[in-house]
C-alpha cells in the first residue's frame, strides 16, 4: 500500500512539474489551478505514504536511502509550499519540481530495499544523523535554487525585461536573504549530521570509514558549504559567483546521496 | 431613464477653457442648488477636476436644458463655449458615467483618481439631496463597474509615470523600501519627483549632491537630508542604495571603476542607479557589475510604454465590460418602469380576495385551522394563477418600446388609479457599491417576487 499512495503522490507532482514547465513559458496560467491542488494532494499521499511505512515496517524502515528520498522530497515540497504562502510565488517551481519529481520517482519505481536495516542500524546515533542530514541536504537546496533565481532575476533586471515572468518573483533582496538564512539555517544541521555519522562509523568500522567514497564527497560538500557561507558572510557574495559555488555545492550534494550506490558503508554491508 | 451629461474634459478642451468651468467645493452646494432649480431637473450633480468638468442630471420628462445653465451660471456668450462641451442623453450618458467612473475616458486609463473624485462629487450631492433616485442608482451603479473593472482587468496594475516606474523597480531590487537610503546628484526637477516618490514609500535618508552646494543645501533641507559637498560623492556614494542622477555634466560621472569600489564598499550589496540626466551621467558599463543596475531616461520610458500598452489592451476588455452593464442597466431601469403597476395589480388582487373572504365568513361558520388553511391556499392559487400572465407580460413588455401602451391596458383592465406606489422610490434602492458588485452577475433583479409573497 504505501507504495501504491506514493505512485499517486508521484503522479500528482508530475502534474506540479508539467506546470512548473509550462510557467517557464508562460503558459501556465490555466494548468496552475489544477497544479496547486494536486500538488498539495500528492503531499497528503506522500506523508500517509510514509507513516504508513513507519507504522508496517518501524522506523528504521525510514533511513533506507529509498524512503530517505521519498522523505527528503516532502520536505523540500513542504519548504515550497512554506515559501508559496510567504511570498505569494510559485515561480521556484521550475527548479524544485524537477528534484521533487526525480526523488520521488526514483523512490516509487525501486524494486527492492537497497538495503535492508541491519539491527546495528536501530540506534538512536543513526537516526539522528539521517535526520539532520536530511534537513542539512533540504536548505542546501533552497539555497541553490534561490541563488539560481537571483540570477535569472537580476538578469532580467539587467536587461530591463520587466514583463516577463520572473517580475513575478519576489524581490531580489529578499531572495538573497532567504537562501542566506537557510544557508545559516542548514549548515549547524549538515555539520552535526556528519558529525554523528563519523562517531557512529568510528565506533563500528574504526578508522577505515574514512575512506569510504559517500564520505569522501559528503566532507567536501561540508567544504564547500563552508565557503559558501565565509564569502557571503565576509564578502557578501552574491549573484553570478554566488550561483556558480551554490550549482558546485548542489552537484556534490547529489553526488553524494547518489555514492549511496556506491558506498559499502551505507548500505550497512561493510565488514 | 432621461439621464443627460453636458461638460468639458481634457478630450474636448483645452486647459484654458476647462479652467473657466472649474467649480470650486466652496461654490458647489450653490451650484447644485441653482441646476435642480432648473425646470425639468429632477436630479443632478457636477464632478469638477482639473481635468474635467462634467454636470450629470435627470429630467422627469425628458426636457432638460443643461446648456442653458452652463450660460446662466458662468456667464458665457452664445457661441462661445460650445465647441468645447459634449453632451450625452439617454443610454450615453449612463455609458459616459460608467467610463468615467472606470477611468476610461480618463488621460491615464486606468489611473485611480477619478473615482475617488467622483464619489467625492457624489457624496456632496447626495447630502444636498440633489441626487436622490435614479441618478442615486446610475452612480451607485457606475461605482460597482468600477470596482469590477479595477479587479477584473489589470488596467490599474502597473506603473504609468517615471517616477512611479523607478519606484516600482527599486522594490523590484529592495523588497520595501523602508529605511533605504537614496542619493540625488544634481538638484534639478526630476530629482526631486522621483525622490518624493521614493520617501512616499518608504525610503528614509536623502543625500543630495550638487555643484553648487547652496542649492544642494536648499533642496536637502526639503527633504530633511545631507547635503554633500560635491568633492566627495565617489566617497559618500555607497551609502545610497539608490542614486539618482540628473547632472548637466557632458561626460558620464560615474563609471565602471566607480561602480566596483562601491560594490567593495557595500560588501556586494545591490544599487539602483537612475540616470534622468542627457547626457547621460552614468556610464552604461557600470550595468554589467555583478549587483549594479542603471536605469537611463530611455529604460524608464520604455517600462512606462510598455504598461501604457498592457493598459490600452486592458482597456479594450473593460469597455466591452461597461457596455455590458450599460446593457444591464438598461434593462433594469424599463423593468422598474412597470414595476408599480405590477405592485398595485397585486394589491388590488389581494384586495378583492380578502374582501371577499370576509363576505364568506359568516356563511362558512367555524372552520378548523386545517379548513382554514384550505381556504386561504384555494383563494391565493386562483389570485396568482389570475396574475401571472399579466405580469409576465408585463415584464416582457418592459423591454420593449411600446410598454406605455400595455401597462396602459393592464392599467384600465383591472381599472387600477395612477397614484399608486410613487414611481422609483419604491426600489428597493441599491445601498453600497459592495451590495451592488454583488449583484454583478445576477441578470435583472427580479424586483417584484418578493413583495408579491408578502
Amino acid at each position: 500500500m504505501p507504495l501504491l499512495w506514493l505512485r499517486v503522490a508521484t503522479v500528482l507532482y508530475g502534474v506540479g512539474l508539467v506546470h512548473a514547465i509550462l510557467m517557464l513559458r508562460q503558459r501556465g496560467e490555466r494548468s496552475g489551478r489544477i497544479a496547486a491542488p494536486a500538488v498539495c494532494l500528492g503531499m497528503v499521499f506522500h506523508f500517509v505514504s510514509l507513516v504508513e511505512v513507519a507504522v508496517l515496517y518501524g522506523y528504521a524502515e525510514l533511513l533506507t536511502i529509498r524512503h530517505a528520498e521519498s522523505a527528503l522530497a516532502l520536505l523540500i515540497a513542504l519548504i515550497f509550499t512554506a515559501l508559496y504562502v510567504r511570498y505569494k510565488t510559485a515561480s521556484p517551481a521550475a527548479f524544485i519540481f524537477p528534484l521533487i519529481f526525480i526523488l520521488t520517482f526514483a523512490s516509487a519505481i525501486a524494486q527492492n530495499p537497497l538495503a535492508f536495516p541491519s539491527p546495528t542500524f536501530r540506534s538512536g546515533w543513526i537516526v539522528f544523523h539521517v535526520a539532520t542530514l536530511l534537513f542539512g541536504y533540504a536548505m542546501l537546496f533552497l539555497s541553490f535554487v534561490s541563488s539560481l533565481l537571483y540570477l535569472v532575476l537580476s538578469r532580467q533586471l539587467k536587461r530591463k525585461q520587466t514583463a516577463s515572468w520572473a517580475v513575478r518573483l519576489p524581490a531580489l533582496q529578499e531572495i538573497d536573504e532567504l537562501g542566506y538564512r537557510a544557508l545559516l539555517l542548514g549548515f549547524p544541521f549538515m555539520t552535526v549530521g556528519l558529525l554523528a555519522g563519523a562517531v557512529v562509523a568510528q565506533e563500528r568500522y574504526g578508522a577505515t570509514y574514512f575512506s569510504d567514497p559517500k564520505v569522501l564527497l559528503s566532507l567536501l560538500m561540508w567544504g564547500i558549504y563552508l565557503v559558501l557561507l565565509y564569502t557571503r558572510w565576509s564578502a557578501g557574495w552574491r549573484g553570478r559567483k554566488a550561483a556558480y559555488l551554490a550549482s558546485f555545492a548542489f552537484i556534490v550534494a547529489v553526488c553524494a546521496w547518489g555514492a549511496n550506490y556506491l558506498s559499502k558503508l551505507h548500505r550497512f554491508i561493510a565488514p | 431613464m432621461n439621464f443627460f451629461v453636458l461638460g468639458v474634459n481634457h478630450k474636448t478642451a483645452p486647459v484654458e477653457v476647462r479652467e473657466r468651468f472649474a467649480i470650486s467645493e466652496s461654490r458647489l452646494p450653490e451650484a447644485l442648488g441653482k441646476l435642480t432649480a432648473m425646470p425639468g431637473i429632477e436630479e443632478g450633480m457636477i464632478v469638477s477636476t482639473c481635468n474635467r468638468v462634467e454636470i450629470f442630471a435627470r429630467s422627469q420628462n425628458g426636457q432638460c436644458d443643461l446648456q442653458k445653465f452652463v450660460r446662466d451660471y458662468f456667464g458665457f456668450k452664445p457661441g462661445e463655449y460650445e465647441p468645447y462641451i459634449f453632451e450625452h442623453k439617454e443610454l450615453e450618458a449612463v455609458k459616459h458615467v460608467f467610463r468615467v467612473a472606470s477611468s476610461l475616458d480618463s488621460m491615464v486609463v486606468g489611473e485611480s483618481q477619478i473615482l475617488g473624485q467622483v464619489k467625492e462629487a457624489y457624496a456632496t450631492a447626495r447630502a444636498l439631496g440633489t441626487v436622490n433616485s435614479q441618478l442615486d442608482q446610475l452612480l451607485t451603479r457606475a461605482f460597482a463597474v468600477a470596482k469590477k473593472v479595477r479587479s477584473e482587468t489589470t488596467i490599474a496594475t502597473s506603473s504609468v509615470s517615471i517616477a512611479s516606474v523607478a519606484v516600482e523597480l527599486a522594490e523590484k531590487i529592495f523588497g520595501s523600501l523602508t529605511g533605504k537610503s537614496v542619493y540625488l546628484v544634481g538638484a534639478g526637477k526630476m530629482c526631486e519627483l522621483a525622490a518624493r516618490h521614493l520617501i512616499a514609500h518608504g525610503a528614509k535618508k536623502i543625500y543630495v549632491g550638487n555643484r553648487t552646494y547652496d542649492r544642494a543645501v536648499a533642496l536637502a533641507e526639503k527633504f530633511d537630508g545631507e547635503a554633500i559637498p560635491f568633492e566627495r560623492l565617489y566617497d559618500t556614494a555607497p551609502w545610497a542604495d539608490i542614486i539618482i542622477s540628473s547632472t548637466g555634466a557632458p561626460h558620464a560621472i560615474f563609471r565602471k571603476e566607480h561602480g566596483e569600489k562601491f560594490l567593495q564598499a557595500r560588501k556586494n550589496r545591490p544599487m539602483f542607479f537612475i540616470d534622468i540626466a542627457v547626457p547621460r551621467d552614468i556610464d552604461p558599463g557600470l550595468n554589467d557589475l555583478d549587483g549594479i543596475f542603471v536605469y537611463n531616461i530611455d529604460d524608464l520610458q520604455q517600462v512606462v510604454s510598455s504598461h501604457i500598452g498592457d493598459r490600452r489592451k486592458e482597456a479594450v476588455r473593460a469597455e466591452l465590460m461597461v457596455d455590458e452593464e450599460v446593457h444591464k442597466f438598461e434593462q433594469r431601469l424599463m423593468t422598474a418602469d412597470v414595476v408599480p403597476t405590477i405592485v398595485s395589480l397585486q394589491q388590488h388582487l389581494e384586495n378583492l380576495r380578502q374582501a371577499e373572504l370576509d363576505r364568506v365568513r359568516g356563511r362558512l361558520g367555524t372552520l378548523s385551522p386545517e379548513q382554514e388553511m384550505a381556504v386561504e391556499s384555494l383563494t391565493r392559487g386562483i389570485i396568482n394563477k389570475i396574475m401571472h400572465t399579466p405580469i409576465t407580460t408585463l415584464k416582457s413588455a418592459a423591454r420593449d418600446p411600446e410598454s406605455t401602451t400595455v401597462v396602459d391596458v393592464v392599467r384600465k383592465l383591472f381599472n387600477l388609479r395612477a397614484e399608486a406606489p410613487p414611481e422609483p422610490e419604491s426600489l428597493p434602492a441599491v445601498a453600497a457599491p459592495v451590495q451592488a458588485s454583488a449583484e454583478n452577475t445576477a441578470p435583472v433583479p427580479p424586483l417584484v417576487t418578493n413583495q408579491s409573497r408578502k
